[in-house]
């Protein structure tokens, strides 16, 4: 164990933390501004892994892959909020059981249509290979997971501190009966929330499809991690989800590596703790 | 009342033809109808919590976790529980379930709506980490098998025997729960579901209540879990994951929250489904999860809601009957 280990293991938390971002941060936008617990996040996760695989066996273009996958499903999750969710009004154990009576339909479509193997993703030579940096090689992709993270991160702050969406999506979290007296669509907001949570997750699901594989069961693997992040971070906050994808990125590796007997322990034990003493999270607005 | 007496004499009819029917049937019913009662008993505690205290938690399996762990574990390392001392083993699940139950209450309790589910989500979690990883103790992702089963004068290895057996627990258990829902304990657990402030300036501890309905729960919980481990012959992470408490969650919402049966009965559609339709067509999954859909949808109040809703069809003017235990889940922190 000397520093080598743990720049690598730090190296890798924070690679797999910047995929966690990506399908914590939408969980955490649907949950501030819709109060959703949305059980089928970790099937837009899984289903953008399984588009992105189709439109690769059919063009062979990876670069194709990510935006019509993340499309497809945005799509997917725009139609379940607009058609199922919605009616239901503001009804907090039925929108879960909704969510996951969907989460177990998706599981049941995508293993009629994409079969029950591990699947691997492949992404293009240029990002397979390793660069070294200070006598440490670090796989490419890694860092291109990170970069795209970072990037989505960024474009999101923007469109949520500069634009006049962004706003109205603020307002909404803090007080979405306030937003509806001031003139916001707030069902404008929540289909487009929902729509991008899904988006966002079903990116996670193609780039994290080359390094974890595809397979029946990883939706319900990712969906309690993604929950980590959101519960850590704070629910509704882009920041509390950057920084609670880190931390669980973190926890996760350095928990394998250390204690493997406890390393998922360590990871829910405290956010259990953070749900007791401060349920809106650590970066959370009440 | 008379229409309760005439409920419960309706509800022993059934189980009293079920009893006499089902053992000749087939020995694959007699083995799907074990199993089903089983799983009945973790719905009825969950629904304890769900239907009569109004806290949807998601993490019942944990309880159910540790009693099928302590059985498991108990018979195969140290072969106790395979005689009489399997009275013994559960009452240690009863008290596993209850203890667990009673440690994360401290956490739980204090949070309300949105925020216990995601809570006792969390702590479910736990359970499945230490079940998943703890190798030595749990055998890991194996799981740990269960090969013999408890002969005490009675030879539970014969699946009508052991039939017979689950079903005395089931029996017993609904018998219990009732009497606890009936009592002006359970009355209070109501008064709780539907307005926890207005109990509590009423004097009434709700904490506490909440807290004992917690316990109570994952006792019944922990018995559900030894009864699985004999049941199923496997216990492993499957037991705990975060799936098989929304299987309890929505069996109890299938059947109706808040009815004790309808847990029951949302049991036996769920296995009937997943375990006699999946022998006949290949996609039973989409059928069940189109029934969690629709009855989600257009059944709040879940199967044994139904006459109450042609009750309602039939004289409008009494619209303002029983609210949907779901519509009381406070959004805000507390």
């Amino acid at each position: 164990m000397d520093a080598r280990f743990w720049l690598i293991q730090t190296f890798n938390g924070i690679s797999y933390g910047a995929l966690l971002f990506l399908v914590g941060s939408g969980l955490s936008l649907i949950f501030g501004v819709m109060r959703i617990v949305n059980l089928a996040h970790g099937s837009y996760f899984l289903l953008g892994g399984y588009v992105a695989l189709s439109v690769i066996w059919a063009t062979g273009s990876w670069l194709l892959a990510i935006p019509v996958a993340a499309a497809t499903i945005a799509v997917l999750g725009l139609v379940m909020e607009r058609v199922f969710l919605r009616p239901l009004g503001f009804d907090p154990l039925r929108q879960v059981l909704l969510t996951v009576g969907f989460a177990f339909l998706f599981q049941q479509a995508a293993l009629d249509i994409w079969g029950g193997n591990n699947m691997d993703i492949n992404p293009p030579e240029a990002l397979t290979r390793s660069i070294v940096v200070a006598g440490i090689y670090l796989p490419l992709y890694r860092v291109f997971m990170i970069g795209m993270a970072l990037a989505t991160g960024t474009s999101l702050w923007l469109v949520m501190e500069k634009t006049r969406m962004g706003a109205a999506i603020r307002a909404t979290v803090d007080d979405a009966q306030m937003a509806r007296g001031v003139g916001i669509d707030t069902n404008r907001i929540s289909m487009f929330i929902f729509a991008l949570g899904a988006f966002l997750a079903a990116l996670g699901g193609v780039i994290g499809g080359a390094f974890l594989g595809i397979f029946p069961g990883l939706d319900f693997e990712m969906l309690p991690l993604a929950f980590a992040v959101v519960i850590i971070g704070g629910m509704g906050s882009l920041g509390g989800a950057a920084i609670g994808a880190l931390l669980v990125g973190l926890a996760d590796n350095f928990g394998k590596a250390l204690f493997p007997e406890l390393s998922y322990f360590t990871l829910y034990a405290p956010m259990v703790l953070i749900l007791a003493v401060k349920p809106t999270g650590l970066f959370g607005r009440d | 009342m008379a229409s309760q007496n005439f409920k419960i004499l309706g509800v022993a009819a059934v189980l009293v033809i079920f009893v006499l029917g089902v053992p000749h049937t087939s020995s694959f019913v007699v083995l799907l109808a074990t199993r089903a009662m089983v799983f009945a008993i973790l719905a009825m505690s969950l629904d304890i919590l769900l239907g009569f205290t109004g806290l949807a938690s998601l993490g019942q399996a944990a309880y159910f976790g540790v009693g099928a762990y302590l059985t498991a574990i108990l018979a195969t390392k140290f072969h106790v529980g395979l005689g009489w001392d399997f009275w013994i083993v559960v009452i240690l699940g009863m008290l596993i379930g209850a203890a667990l139950a009673a440690f994360f209450g401290l956490f739980a309790i204090r949070a309300t709506g949105v925020y216990f589910l995601m809570i006792t989500l969390a702590l479910g979690q736990c359970v499945w980490g230490l079940a998943y990883r703890w190798n030595s103790l749990t055998g890991g992702d194996n799981g740990i098998n269960v090969t013999n089963r408890p002969n005490f004068g009675l030879d539970l290895t014969n699946e009508q025997t052991f039939f017979y057996l689950v079903f005395a627990f089931f029996a017993v258990s609904l018998i219990l729960l009732y009497v606890l829902v009936q009592s002006p304990f359970g009355r209070s657990l109501a008064g709780i579901r539907e307005r926890e402030l207005r109990m509590q300036i009423l004097g009434y501890n709700t904490w506490l209540h909440k807290y004992i309905a917690f316990v109570i729960a994952g006792a019944f919980g922990g018995l559900a879990g030894v009864l699985w481990a004999h049941t199923n012959g496997l216990v492993s992470p499957e037991t705990v994951v975060l799936t098989t408490s929304v299987d309890a969650l929505l069996m109890v919402v299938l059947g109706g929250a808040g009815t004790l049966v309808g847990g029951a009965i949302g049991s036996a559609i769920v296995f009937g489904l997943r375990e006699y339709l999946s022998t006949l067509v290949p996609w039973w999954q989409y059928v069940l999860g189109g029934v969690y859909v629709l009855t989600i949808l257009y059944l709040p109040m879940g199967l044994m809601g139904i006459p109450a809703r042609i009750h309602q069809a039939q004289s409008p003017s009494d619209r303002t009957g029983k609210m949907a235990v779901t519509e009381k889940l406070a959004p805000e922190p507390s």
